[in-house]
């Protein structure tokens, strides 16, 4: 079984959500993002997402592409992220998606993307710019290396594709809580509430929801419907805040500390 | 050699498709059923000849460029005037097109991306027309290089949004446009300038601008009793080139040429000669021809015509190229300032720096003619918009 699967089921047996906490890989750079990550285990979240930074996200609000113009100044690929998930993986266990566009995943090869994706010890894929009707050829090679090959749920999503998009999902389905991009809107917890259960009429697969979240009153509220909470931009952002300075690893993982804190 | 294109996933063979965020799914479904319906719908198509004659001019004249022929001694030149519309290039055919879509979807809030400028003072023109609120993305460079189109929009009514991240060009202006139509997918419609873009995007704007090609064949019929032996166009995302090519896309004895941005030399990092140096990517919500590196960043493009300066292009055209229907030549900046300095005093027409792309290229097609042949370079702009960086350049 896949380790984000396993992970769902272990916490589905101790009645708990799931924490994910998202960060740009290599911002500031690969080294402290491998801290970070550690960090981010032993304070208890759940899942790893690693953005893999792009040059033109259409997705993500200013945050996140900051974010990801820093990590590639810094000289961040594919390749060195995949050599930090396999550095990782002597460290830890815990499960690892890659965030990225289709774009680098496509110039490196979908084949040996995956293949690569396998060796390094990554868990699953989530690319915001693929839907389930271009995925396909993704999703046969994620399958066959047992990497979860994640899809979204949008707020605009109608119930037709709720139900395929949610069939096309493994590991966990993302949703979006708000029209927009990344760490631009807060989003309302009632109405999230709201969707995550109309979503959970359509699959037994796990919900997780994502965009516009930031504080533990929010992850809390929205924890006590969904089955994970993903926070990003926030993080990113208390990244950017103590970029340079000697004590951004602890000062970050205090902060995801206390939205982990809030699904306890 | 039908074109049957694009299928019914929204690929030319295999570029194109729907690469777009979750949030834009249901729209981007209602928006293709929207324009199959109007496809067939005759009282849409009445609608749209109307406005296309009665406001934007057309026909446009298709102008036997005598002088310049003579020049050229070895080329016969037909100029499709579409720099005689209003507001000045063809820009207008597109977003007149677009908005009557958008008013049948019901949508009251029209968002675009500018490059030159030109699209988005045809979407201001539009939206003004209409009455609906416009916003209007542009890299903070172009509104640099293109104040006078900028101040044409706030004149009519629209907002235009400088864009500070990336390369501040067109690229970065359509990513916030793609952003704030995800966030305002609700109320708004988005009005793509050129062939790209999500599907149905690229068809359907082939379609408003092949009002281009369909006038030019009847004309030149008309006029010569047979059909060109070439087109030219210049091509950036490429929705003048294509509206000419496509409607002659089954003459198989008429050669298509679109003119590339080659900027200081396809040689050299600062150009945007996306067929001829670019690799398969996925840009903008469809796979095409792209400028990238090795690990799939978007490059930076160049070209001393904003229009132009874009790393991506439609992918019909990518198509076009891959399957030998079409062949695309670059053309520097400063050959295409030659071509511009050519046009404006041999025939008294001071065309856009994007379209002196095209006219450029006349002179290494006359060289390579073997017989006196007949062409239709499609005139798309006119080049008021560029005096003041025409002069800088100059001096």
């Amino acid at each position: 079984m896949n380790r984000i699967e396993k992970k769902f089921k272990e916490l589905k047996e101790q009645k708990r959500k799931a924490f994910i906490a998202f960060i740009t890989a290599g911002d500031p750079d690969l080294r402290t993002t491998a801290e970070l990550v550690e960090a981010f285990e032993h304070t208890g979240v759940d899942i790893i997402e690693l953005g893999v930074p792009f040059s033109d996200p259409l997705a993500d609000g200013p945050i996140i592409q900051a974010s990801y113009h820093r990590a590639l100044n810094k000289g961040a690929t594919v390749k060195k992220i995949l050599g930090l998930v396999e550095g990782l993986r002597r460290k830890t266990l815990v499960p690892i998606a890659l965030m990225s566009s289709y774009n680098p995943i496509f110039r490196f090869g979908e084949e040996e993307f995956i293949k690569a994706c396998a060796r390094a010890g990554v868990d699953g894929l989530i690319v915001p710019d693929l839907p389930p009707e271009e995925a396909k050829n993704l999703q046969r090679l994620a399958q066959e290396h047992h990497i979860a090959m994640v899809f979204f749920v949008a707020p605009t999503t109608m119930d037709g594709r709720i139900k395929s998009n949610t069939q096309a999902a493994t590991g966990f389905v993302y949703y979006v809580s708000l029209t927009g991009t990344t760490g631009t809107k807060t989003a309302v917890a009632s109405s999230v509430v709201k969707h995550v259960k109309h979503i959970q009429r359509f699959t037994s697969k796990p919900v997780c929801v994502g965009f516009g979240i930031s504080t533990p009153q929010q992850v809390e509220a929205i924890g006590r419907a969904a089955d994970g909470v993903i926070v990003g931009s926030a993080i990113v952002k208390t990244i950017e805040a103590h970029h340079g300075k000697r004590d951004l690893v602890p000062q970050v993982t205090r902060y995801v500390s206390s939205l982990v804190k809030a699904l306890r | 050699m039908m074109n049957k294109y694009p299928d019914k996933s929204g690929y030319y063979g295999s570029f194109g498709g729907r690469f777009a965020p979750e949030t834009l799914m249901a729209v981007l479904a209602q928006l293709e059923h929207q324009y199959q319906a109007i496809r067939k719908d005759r009282s849409f198509q009445k609608e749209f000849a109307f406005y296309l004659k009665e406001y934007a001019g057309r026909p446009t004249n298709l102008y036997l460029a005598k002088r310049l022929s003579t020049h050229l001694k070895t080329l016969k030149v037909y100029l499709k005037r579409e720099d005689l519309l209003h507001t000045g290039a063809h820009k207008i055919n597109n977003t007149l097109g677009q908005i009557l879509v958008a008013r049948r979807m019901g949508k009251t809030r029209i968002i675009a991306e500018t490059g030159a400028g030109q699209h988005g003072v045809a979407t201001a023109t539009a939206a003004a027309l209409f009455g609906l609120k416009c916003v209007v993305y542009m890299g903070a460079e172009d509104v640099e290089r293109q104040s006078l189109n900028v101040f044409r929009m706030k004149l009519m009514g629209a907002e235009v949004v400088p864009v500070h991240s990336g390369s501040k060009t067109l690229k970065d202006a359509m990513n916030e446009a793609v952003r704030d139509w995800v966030t305002n997918v609700h109320d708004t419609f988005y009005i793509i300038g050129s062939v790209a873009g999500f599907h149905p995007y690229p068809a359907m704007v082939r379609d408003f601008q092949s009002v281009i090609g369909k006038e030019a064949r009847r004309q030149f019929l008309a006029r010569e009793k047979k059909l060109p032996d070439y087109l030219l166009a210049c091509v950036g995302g490429g929705s003048n080139a294509m509206g000419l090519f496509h409607v002659f896309y089954e003459d198989a004895s008429v050669k298509m040429i679109g003119v590339e941005a080659a900027g200081h030399g396809t040689d050299t990092r600062q150009h945007a000669a996306t067929l001829n140096k670019g690799g398969v990517g996925v840009l903008h919500g469809s796979k095409s021809k792209l400028l990238q590196d090795g690990d799939g960043q978007v490059q930076v493009a160049h070209s001393i015509a904003a229009g132009l300066d874009y790393p991506g292009v439609g992918p019909e055209h990518a198509y076009y190229q891959a399957s030998g229907r079409a062949q695309y030549v670059p053309v520097t900046d400063k050959e295409a300032i030659e071509g511009l300095k050519l046009l404006s005093r041999l025939e008294g027409i001071i065309p856009a720096l994007e379209t002196a792309h095209a006219i450029a290229y006349l002179s290494k097609l006359a060289r390579r003619v073997k017989k006196t042949s007949t062409v239709i370079v499609c005139l798309s702009g006119r080049g008021d918009k560029d005096m003041n960086q025409i002069s800088q350049f100059i001096s």
